[in-house]
């Protein structure tokens, strides 16, 4: 096995995975007299692959929540990239460099996949709202280097043939994928998927699986993930931490997870005999 | 005199592109669709990207005579690559792309291939697990660097590296690369391509470069094709006609073949090419039809109106107006309206305005779909062809187009048929060299006049030469009472209905016909959409009684005008069933051409056939089915036998 510095390491298929890019320290998160997240502390290094399971109820997607920024845990610290993140806005998340997919996909049905992946690149237009109505001057030196850009996703993710299909048309899991093609437009840093192969068939979750593999290999970019299919967890992740209640019951990798007795009963189930 | 000369010296691809470049330089030659736009290439820029893929391949230390695989979508980079491999006297080998890796696992061990070109990480995957079940060893080069960093780089390239490496060459190399070209012979090898095969084991097809470069001259002449052709190269790199048009023509000629961006954006692309000369199956005709026909069902009742209008004057006048035949004025005046108002735009939603010469081939296409995209003014012609006859055998000259025959013999070619079995000999300069380590087969198939056998049985009408095929020669056989039995006569009739995908016919040596039906899920799931019929899943949907009382109307009216043919009178269907599960060239009961394979269906359902013949009204089964990945699974499922009233023969009364 490697040895797993706090520098990081370089894992079994060759990637190397840095120093810790986002902790999260003791996050309590209450809604009224309900805990969703209790007292959890876990980090996310750069270029990993990290999971987030747990059954449902658990507080995944809270959690997920927190470190998009949209809940603000009343107890708790969360450091990104060495530095404690004081109370911020969800879009000055996105500016820094996390991006997101939702678990009911959020995606702007009218609208052709081209255009909703265009507005992931928002972050990244400086042109005026004025020269942006009129395409005028930087606006339009802007917008082609911009979709320059989203076109390199666009034959990434292998969807040039629905390019100009309005969003509202095109089957499940290929929303899903156009959702993730968004995330990526926003050049993220870190990215966080919330059940990316949710309801979808054994054929798109082997696509996923590969476009979650080759982002992670090809971009650099570090992956949060919430998934309940556990063989894709166990086969995707480099480090999974599992939440039951609100609290965390285990955090390792995957093979530490498959034999950790708690995560077993808790979550796997008990076998009653 | 010098024009013969320079014609004399053209006899080999690299020959071709030379002089393509000294003609044509400036003139596009390729186009491929990329991040959403058209990149193309001039005649010299493609002559300069082959020569350095060349070196590139010398500087991998390819020798003469090795075998080098291709195996990937259509793209300006593989055709390239087959080119280079011809300029350093290797020999080209495409391969299906979408083959598993024990299909693969046949053709590379059987061409003894040395190098492998593959398309993308899938192809290197599945060369890897040749390499490893057989124990050969390949150098592979990829085109497609995604994912493909963290593997083992020891034989292993990017094409751009090796065509950098071919670029930055040492004098020394160029020297051997021009002594290679200089040397290729006009009988050498010019490409290696397998057959699919209907049975057995496919075939390496050798063809010469006279093979190809005759064949492409007296083509390109027959439908006078120029140098401002326009191609949409998008049917299987592996498959004859695509290296006959995108290599074989497009050298010949100095015509431009684009390559769409990847598989699924073929109809956009299509449409945005506008391409003048087309090559499609009976199949994409059907599809392209079926989805009319579905977007027009959606489509407001004024438009609908329209549309059927529209289409029945198309019917009466469309084709005489194609064949230069006189119509009336009113009529011509009509046309011309209703071009203006539904052909045209409909020729543009599919991509064809610009169509001047379009081919079907590979089987026989239905009259009612030929005629519709004949009736539009569309110059769509039947061709017959071959592997082993560098395609062509019989095609339709122009004005000479009927739905029925395939056309007189291609020129340079010779057609005898066999007085005995009825089957279909051709002879010319377009006839294979042999099929690879494989003299039995090359013997039986091709006798030492040159004669090749089709195994096909047709016949030529006396009155105006033109060649009809009837069915394959070994599937054309008799009813136990002695009438003629011809399946695919009968499939072809029911194939037309958008609903049905696929049928198979029984009844060689039977007392009577029945057939497998497979629905086509689009028209089918369509259709249950509108009427409020729920289904999960595709087994349900082709059980559903009311598809089957739909499909049993079909078969009804199949029947009616299958009775009334003299020959074939003995076809009608008097029980079938639909299948579970669509007919599948993973399965192995398709070819990747999408032929169905008569003997694997035959022996794989047996339950079922004997079901249609021992009269039980329903039927249980289990089937093995395996996924694009390799894995398999079963489905499980009772199915429906239909009965058929007879039709009364008034033919069979009279006797």
């Amino acid at each position: 096995m490697n040895m797993m510095s706090d520098d990081g390491w370089v894992t079994e298929d060759g990637r190397t995975i840095g120093g810790v890019m986002l902790d999260l320290k003791n996050i309590t998160l209450r809604f009224g007299g309900v805990v969703a997240i209790k007292d959890i502390s876990f980090n996310i290094r750069q270029g990993e692959i990290r999971a987030i399971i747990g059954p449902n109820g658990a507080g995944k997607s809270s959690m997920l929540n927190v470190i998009s920024g949209f809940y603000r845990p009343q107890e708790g610290e969360v450091w990104f990239e060495g530095q404690k993140r004081r109370e911020i806005q969800p879009y000055e998340v996105a500016r820094k460099g996390i991006a997101r997919t939702f678990q009911n996909i959020a995606l702007f049905e009218g609208m052709s996949v081209l255009g909703n992946i265009m507005t992931g690149r928002l972050t990244h237009m400086k042109a005026g709202l004025a020269a942006q109505a009129l395409w005028w001057g930087k606006a339009q030196k802007e917008e082609t280097k911009n979709r320059e850009f989203v076109e390199h996703i666009i034959d990434f993710l292998e969807i040039q043939s629905i390019r100009k299909t309005p969003v509202g048309r095109l089957p499940y899991g290929l929303k899903k994928r156009v959702e993730l093609a968004r995330a990526l437009a926003a050049e993220p840093k870190l990215l966080l998927l919330d059940e990316p192969m949710a309801g979808m068939n054994v054929e798109e979750k082997e696509d996923m699986c590969r476009f979650i593999l080759d982002v992670n290999d090809e971009f650099g970019t570090t992956i949060a993930l919430i998934e309940h299919d556990m063989g894709v967890v166990m086969d995707l992740s480099d480090r999974v931490v599992v939440m039951d209640y609100g609290k965390k019951i285990g955090d390792g990798t995957p093979d530490e997870i498959r034999n950790n007795q708690e995560v077993i009963d808790a979550y796997l189930g008990v076998a009653h005999d | 005199m010098e024009g013969d000369k320079a014609q004399a010296a053209l006899t080999s691809i690299p020959a071709l592109l030379a002089r393509n470049v000294a003609q044509y330089g400036h003139r596009l030659a390729m186009r491929e669709k990329e991040f959403g736009i058209w990149q193309s290439w001039n005649w010299t820029q493609v002559a300069e990207e082959i020569r350095h893929l060349a070196l590139g391949f010398l500087s991998l230390g390819v020798k003469e005579g090795q075998h080098i695989a291709i195996i990937g979508r259509n793209r300006p980079m593989h055709y390239w690559s087959m080119v280079a491999a011809q300029m350093v006297r290797a020999v080209p080998v495409p391969i299906y792309q979408d083959s598993v890796a024990e299909e693969m696992a046949y053709v590379l061990e059987h061409c003894g291939a040395s190098y492998v070109v593959c398309g993308d990480q899938e192809q290197v995957d599945k060369v890897i697990e040749v390499s490893e079940s057989t124990g050969l060893h390949f150098d592979v080069v990829y085109t497609d660097k995604r994912g493909m960093r963290r593997y083992d780089h020891s034989h292993l390239n990017a094409l751009e590296e090796v065509m950098e490496q071919g670029a930055a060459a040492i004098t020394g190399l160029h020297e051997e690369l021009d002594r290679r070209i200089a040397s290729i012979g006009y009988d050498d090898i010019c490409v290696m391509l397998y057959t699919s095969g209907t049975t057995g084991r496919p075939k390496g097809v050798v063809l010469s470069n006279r093979n190809i470069i005759e064949t492409s001259k007296r083509t390109a002449e027959f439908d006078h094709l120029t140098h401002r052709e326009e191609i949409l190269a998008y049917l299987p790199m592996a498959w004859v006609g695509d290296f006959i048009f995108s290599v074989g023509q497009a050298f010949w000629t100095g015509f431009c073949v684009n390559c769409p961006e990847n598989g699924e954006t073929m109809m956009t692309d299509l449409r945005e090419i506008g391409p003048t000369y087309y090559f499609a199956p009976p199949r994409i005709f059907e599809t392209l039809l079926t989805n009319v026909q579905i977007r027009m069902e959606d489509a407001g009742p004024l438009k609908r109106w329209m549309f059927k209008r529209a289409l029945a004057h198309a019917r009466k006048v469309g084709p005489q107006l194609l064949d230069g035949k006189s119509v009336g004025l009113g009529d011509r005046m009509a046309y011309g309206v209703w071009n203006f108002l539904i052909y045209g735009p409909l020729k543009d939603a599919i991509g064809f305005s610009r169509v001047r010469v379009g081919y079907t081939a590979g089987e026989a296409i239905g009259p009612e779909i030929f005629a519709f995209y004949r009736s539009l003014g569309i110059n769509l012609k039947q061709l017959y062809g071959q592997t082993e006859a560098s395609v062509f055998i019989a095609q339709q000259p122009d004005g000479m187009v009927r739905d029925d025959t395939v056309g007189v013999p291609s020129p340079g070619v010779e057609i005898r048929i066999d007085d005995v079995s009825g089957e279909v000999f051709y002879r010319s300069d377009g006839v294979f060299v042999k099929y690879y380590k494989n003299p039995e087969s090359t013997a039986s198939t091709k006798d030492p006049e040159g004669w090749v056998a089709t195994g096909d049985a047709g016949f030529i009408e006396q009155a105006t030469g033109h060649l009809r095929i009837i069915d394959r020669a070994k599937d054309v056989g008799k009813l136990a009472d002695g009438r003629m039995f011809a399946p695919k006569f009968v499939e072809n009739k029911l194939k037309f209905y958008p609903e049905i995908l696929e049928a198979v016919v029984f009844g060689k040596d039977r007392d009577y016909c029945t057939a497998f039906l497979n629905i086509d899920l689009t028209a089918v799931g369509n259709w249950a959409e509108r009427n409020n019929i729920a289904y999960a899943s595709y087994q349900e949907l082709a059980g559903h009684p009311l598809v089957l009382e739909t499909l049993q109307k079909h078969v009804a009216e199949v029947n009616e005008s299958v009775a009334r043919d003299e020959k074939l009178n003995g076809c009608t269907i008097q029980r079938f069933l639909v299948l579970h599960k669509e007919l599948d060239a993973d399965d192995g009961e398709m070819t990747r051409t999408r032929k169905v394979r008569r003997v694997v269906i035959a022996d794989k359902y047996a339950d079922l056939i004997t079901a249609l013949y021992d009269g039980s009204t329903s039927v249980y089964t289990e089937t093995e089915v395996t996924y694009e990945d390799g894995r398999k699974g079963s489905i499980k499922a009772t199915l429906e036998i239909r009965d058929l009233e007879p039709v009364a023969m008034p033919s069979m009364a009279a006797e």
